[in-house]
């Protein structure tokens, strides 16, 4: 069970916490000008990448809004949280996982 | 074997016997005894029987370890299955009896197993699974009425349990030398403590142990610790309390079992047992060290036990498990065994050591007691079929192996040591990797990945004062890391002998005259009677990985999970394989270290506080009817509404007859209702819904269909236009907090710039939704400053008034297909107008309907309930709702509409179905075949979404998703049902009552 810092709120349990899934995935500005390969990558397509991963949470048994959280998914760790349109922060080039 | 009490010793309470049942037999203990110490003394051997060749077993251990003494504790609605007879403190009136052997433990007929053992190898129950299939049926009834271990209650659990919320600086998991030294040092230095350990008692080892601490018997020190610890307020120390589980960010799991060792008075108004949720800055573990069995021949006859166990029962109960013991061991630690129990007056008949050894310290105590110390020999088997009667010495030869005759010795206990396994659970579940270590032959933990600290013998440092120093030194920093300026005298208060021991040999498995397999059974797991012989058959059969060993075998399976076995069976696994057992690695450590209970884990969720009911204003009238409910979500929803002796079908037939005849009135406040308002608000609904809202003007209605992004159908629901910047949607009763999360994650994350607000109001209004000819008579009654006039009030618009007085939204729209008027009244307003509605309607012959009738009348009219029409993999197109798909704009799920597999002709389409014959209702749920045939498989083309007699046709119904089913039509498929019966029926348009729309006027 993580200790998830809001943006908003500040440090909550995960119970008061919901996932959705990984951030920073655009929706298409013209989706009918896409070809089925290119709707299919950004409809099903996840990076799905070992270590320090980019993600959306929301704090839906608290002020129910949305932000994203950089966790490595192997240790858990989650490094810093960051509100929708905030672009990620760097990632340390001493973290070694990838 | 023939336990006794001994005459003096022990922490048990001499004056306060303890009366209790164990097997049907009244027994007598002392009270600080365990039921296990207590059996041992009463001289009962056999405690249970093994799960595959039911061999006779005895108590092994003392603690968590225990693999045989596996008991049903307690009678009727308190029972509990499967706890440990070495963990259950002796209460008066106890009740206990042996799991899995029937008919009972002297006399077992499973036994017969053993007799055919041959026949059952590693993998038997796999094996079986798989030859042939037809025949598991029989032969799983025959397993389970064998095997199997203690039963569930059958009757409401009458305790109640807690769940307990804690923060801590340091949770300190483990009262034995380490983990007192460890609390005493961060509390000295400020920290607030967590003090957990399983045991009745604290102290771990040091409680059965003979060492000295400044000179004194350890358990003067353990006096003094815990009283400084109990006298600081901020230290909380929790006995009786497994830390079972440790979960990230430092969460920890602890069991804690509150009354069961209370009488009846003491126990008063307490929970049973609590459930610890904590979150600690910093987590000591100080779990300890479960000593390791020697594989031999004929290991699990009662009488072989855990040298330490014996050690404690001795020390700790004052109980002696035989009258001579032969110790058996490839190390030092059992040497102090030996010399515990020569003094206290126990014949210690010989003292088997698998190494060479010249002369030292333990060597020569050994010798000056008096003790027969044979060493570079091993115990290869034990002789005696119900306990030990003897064992067979063989001296091993310079290659490690044995030959020539055994040395017999006639004894009743063999108290074996293989060494010490740290109880690295805690800190393989927390992420860390263990690591294996040469020195000590075992798992210590590896590199810290969360806020912890190893410390004593779970680090692989068996020796006290080890323990002591790493524990005070663990105190320290745990007390630092979380803010407190620590130093610690504690070591230096504790003084006590530095001894070093002569390195362990490991030992995995102890040679034989005969290949396992061969001689007498050499066990490793036994609660799942897996043996040495068996890891080698699964290494033959091609298994690599200890992972599948451990899945074929049933390595560590057993509610012990491998604490004692699976590093023997790892060891000769890796052995077989040509490999080190740190690459041969472990199995991975789950919690829960031992058993929790389905209550702990419920704790106070259970009955009314199991889920949140949710009621709607009207919900004591449908009551006061007698309505039957129907669980929708956590909604309850009056599902019809019975009179004088009917039954579902009659109630149901009434109500919609009325409804179409004259005026039904159903409750439909638990429709989800969401206020969208702000600038863009029809902009936003433009790319939520499927069709447009941008263009719908105020006072009108639309029905809207949702899709999720993949094109598949979500929700629907109809929506009104209050004004420019303001709707008021409704959902599907159990959709609403989904779409409510769906539209604020897309507002929140992807179209920040929109200015939409959305506000959740299901609870805030009530519904009442009239329907049929006589509903607008009705209506105009209710109301003075509302034209019900059809040029006034057409279909899909809605009007604001007064309805019985109270202020109300009244949507003429319809669900049913007659002209319906659904009345929104706030909440509170709900009973007092349904009330009035329903008396005024007396004349009109008003009729309520529950779910059921307004599911029949939307069938009827072919209206689909998303999420019982529609799963998921269901696209508008596959509904033949083109119409609701607007060409002109993008939404949500749109360009999936049109991805190759969504275009395809053959995809599964709504139909409806009427059956060969009108009386014949299909299942819902049954499969469509086009041909019904014997051979299996038959391709399935459908199946069946909604079915219902209906009333109103006087015949069957129903609605179903049929492969390229709309091409179908008036061509038949066949439903073949699980009782045998096959039913026919046609592929028919799927609206059956009043194609054209007309009843909506009348
Ligand atoms: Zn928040």
């Amino acid at each position: 069970m993580f200790i998830i810092d809001c943006p908003w709120c500040g440090e909550r349990d995960q119970s008061e916490f919901s996932y959705g899934g990984e951030a920073h995935i655009v929706r298409p500005v013209e989706p009918e000008a896409l070809s089925d390969n290119e709707w299919a990558d950004y409809l099903f397509m996840r990076k799905n990448t070992k270590g320090r991963y980019l993600e959306q949470w929301v704090h839906s048994a608290g002020c129910r809004r949305w932000f994203n959280a950089v966790r490595d998914n192997v240790t858990y760790e989650i490094s810093a949280t960051y509100k929708p349109g905030d672009s990620a922060p760097a990632a340390e080039h001493a973290e070694g996982t990838s | 074997m023939s336990g006794r009490r001994l005459d003096s010793g022990g922490r048990i309470d001499r004056d306060r016997p303890i009366s209790f049942t164990f097997n049907g037999k009244s027994l007598t203990g002392y009270a600080g005894d365990t039921l296990a110490s207590a059996l041992l003394a009463n001289g009962v051997s056999i405690v249970g029987r093994s799960f595959k060749y039911h061999r006779p077993r005895g108590v092994l251990a003392a603690g968590a370890e225990e693999p045989n003494a596996i008991v049903q504790l307690f009678e009727g609605d308190r029972t509990v299955p499967n706890p440990k007879a070495t963990q259950v403190e002796l209460v008066e009136g106890l009740v206990a009896s042996s799991v899995n052997c029937w008919p009972s433990v002297d006399y077992d007929i499973g036994a017969i197993n053993g007799l055919v053992s041959k026949a059952l190898p590693a993998g038997f129950y796999y094996k079986t699974f798989m030859w042939p299939r037809t025949k598991w049926e029989s032969y799983e009834k025959i397993i389970r009425a064998a095997a199997g271990l203690g039963k569930v209650p059958d009757q409401p659990d009458p305790d109640y349990y807690e769940k307990v919320n804690a923060h801590t600086d340091v949770l300190v998991v483990g009262s034995g030398p380490a983990g007192l030294a460890a609390a005493l040092s961060a509390s000295r230095a400020g920290a607030r403590v967590l003090l957990v350990d399983e045991s009745s008692e604290f102290g771990g080892s040091l409680l059965g142990s003979t060492e000295l601490i400044n000179e004194q018997p350890a358990a003067t020190w353990i006096e003094a610790a815990v009283a400084e610890l109990a006298s600081n307020p901020d230290v909380q120390m929790l006995d009786r309390t497994t830390a079972f589980g440790y979960y990230d960010h430092n969460f920890l799991n602890l069991a804690q079992r509150v009354t069961d060792h209370l009488d009846t008075d003491s126990a008063g108004s307490l929970p049973r047992e609590r459930l610890w949720r904590v979150r600690a800055a910093q987590v000591v573990i100080a779990t300890g060290a479960l000593e390791r069995p020697l594989v031999f021949g004929n290991n699990d006859r009662p009488g072989v036990m855990l040298a330490s166990a014996v050690s404690t029962y001795v020390n700790r109960y004052g109980v002696s498990p035989g009258s001579e013991i032969v110790v058996f061991t490839n190390n030092d630690s059992a040497y102090r065994v030996a010399l515990d129990l020569n003094a206290a007056g126990v014949s210690v008949k010989a003292l088997v050591d698998s190494r060479a050894r010249g002369a030292g310290a333990p060597v020569d105590e050994i010798k000056a007691a008096g003790i027969d110390l044979i060493t570079s020999s091993v115990v290869s088997s034990v002789r005696g079929a119900r306990g030990v009667k003897a064992v067979d010495v063989h001296a091993l030869t310079d290659d490690g192996t044995v030959s020539g005759s055994a040395r017999r010795i006639d004894c009743d206990v063999v108290a074996m040591s293989g060494g010490w396994s740290p109880v690295v659970h805690l800190h393989a579940q927390s992420g860390g990797r263990p690591r294996y270590d040469d020195v000590s032959a075992s798992f210590v933990p590896g590199v810290a990945v969360q806020s912890q600290i190893c410390a004593g013998a779970c680090n692989g440092d068996f020796l006290l004062h080890e323990c002591l120093s790493e524990g005070a030194a663990a105190g320290v920093r745990a007390a630092a890391a979380s803010g407190y300026d620590a130093s610690s005298s504690v070591e230096a208060e504790a003084r006590v002998a530095t001894n070093t021991e002569t390195a362990l040999e490991p030992l995995w498995l102890v040679p034989a005259p005969k290949e396992p397999g061969r001689g007498p059974k050499q066990f490793l797991d036994y609660q799942n009677d897996t043996t040495a012989a068996d890891i080698r058959l699964a290494v033959r059969e091609g298994f690599r990985s200890i992972e599948h060993v451990k899945r074929y075998t049933l390595l560590g399976f057993g509610t012990d999970q491998g604490k004692l076995g699976n590093i023997n069976g790892m060891a000769i696994a890796a052995k077989a394989l040509g490999q080190t057992i740190e690459e041969t690695g472990t199995t991975t450590f789950r919690p829960a270290y031992t058993p929790v209970t389905f209550g702990t884990w419920a704790g106070r969720g259970v009955g009314e506080f199991f889920d949140p009911v949710r009621k709607t204003p009207m919900h004591p009238w449908h009551e006061e009817r007698g309505a039957e409910f129907e669980d929708v979500g956590q909604w309850k929803r009056p599902w019809f509404y019975p009179e004088d002796g009917e039954d579902m079908h009659a109630a149901v037939a009434r109500e919609c007859l009325a409804t179409r005849n004259a005026i039904g009135v159903v409750d439909a406040s638990t429709l989800g209702k969401i206020d969208v308002r702000g600038r863009d608000a029809g902009a936003f609904l433009d790319r939520i819904y499927t069709n447009m809202f941008s263009s719908l003007k105020p006072g009108h209605c639309r029905y809207g269909l949702m899709l999720h992004e993949d094109g598949m159908v979500m929700d629907d629901g109809v929506s009104a236009r209050i004004a420019d910047d303001h709707y008021y949607m409704t959902t599907t009763t159990g959709g609403a907090a989904h779409v409510l999360g769906w539209m604020e994650q897309w507002l929140q994350t992807e179209w920040p710039e929109m200015e939409v607000y959305l506000t959740s109001v299901t609870d805030q209004w009530a519904t009442i939704s009239l329907s049929g000819p006589k509903a607008r008579a009705l209506c105009e009654e209710l109301s003075e400053d509302i034209d019900y006039g059809d040029d006034a009030f057409p279909f899909m618009t809605f009007r604001q008034g007064r309805v019985a007085g109270a202020p109300a939204r009244v949507f003429r729209i319809s669900f049913s297909g007659e002209r319906s008027y659904e009345i929104n009244v706030p909440a509170n307003y709900g009973l007092a107008v349904w009330q009035h509605i329903l008396d005024a309607g007396e004349k009109y012959g008003i009729t309520p309907y529950g779910t059921e009738t307004m599911h029949v009348l939307r069938a009827e009219k072919g209206f689909i309930i998303v999420g019982q029409d529609t799963d998921g993999s269901v696209t508008p197109i596959d509904l033949g709702m083109n119409w609701v798909v607007s060409k002109k704009k993008d939404f949500l799920g749109k360009r999936s509409l049109f991805r190759s597999d969504t275009v395809r002709e053959d995809r599964k389409q709504l139909v409806g179905l009427l059956t060969e014959h009108d009386h014949e209702v299909l299942p819902e749920g049954a499969q469509l075949v086009e041909v019904p045939s014997k051979v299996t498989p038959v391709p399935m083309v459908g199946h069946v979404t909604s079915s219902y007699f209906s009333p109103s046709l006087n015949r069957s119904i129903a609605l179903a998703l049929v492969k390229d089913g709309r091409r179908m039509k008036g061509e038949s498929v066949f439903a073949p049902l699980i009782d045998g019966r096959l039913m026919k029926a046609t592929i028919v348009d799927s609206v059956f009552y009043d194609p054209k729309g007309d009843r909506q006027n009348v």
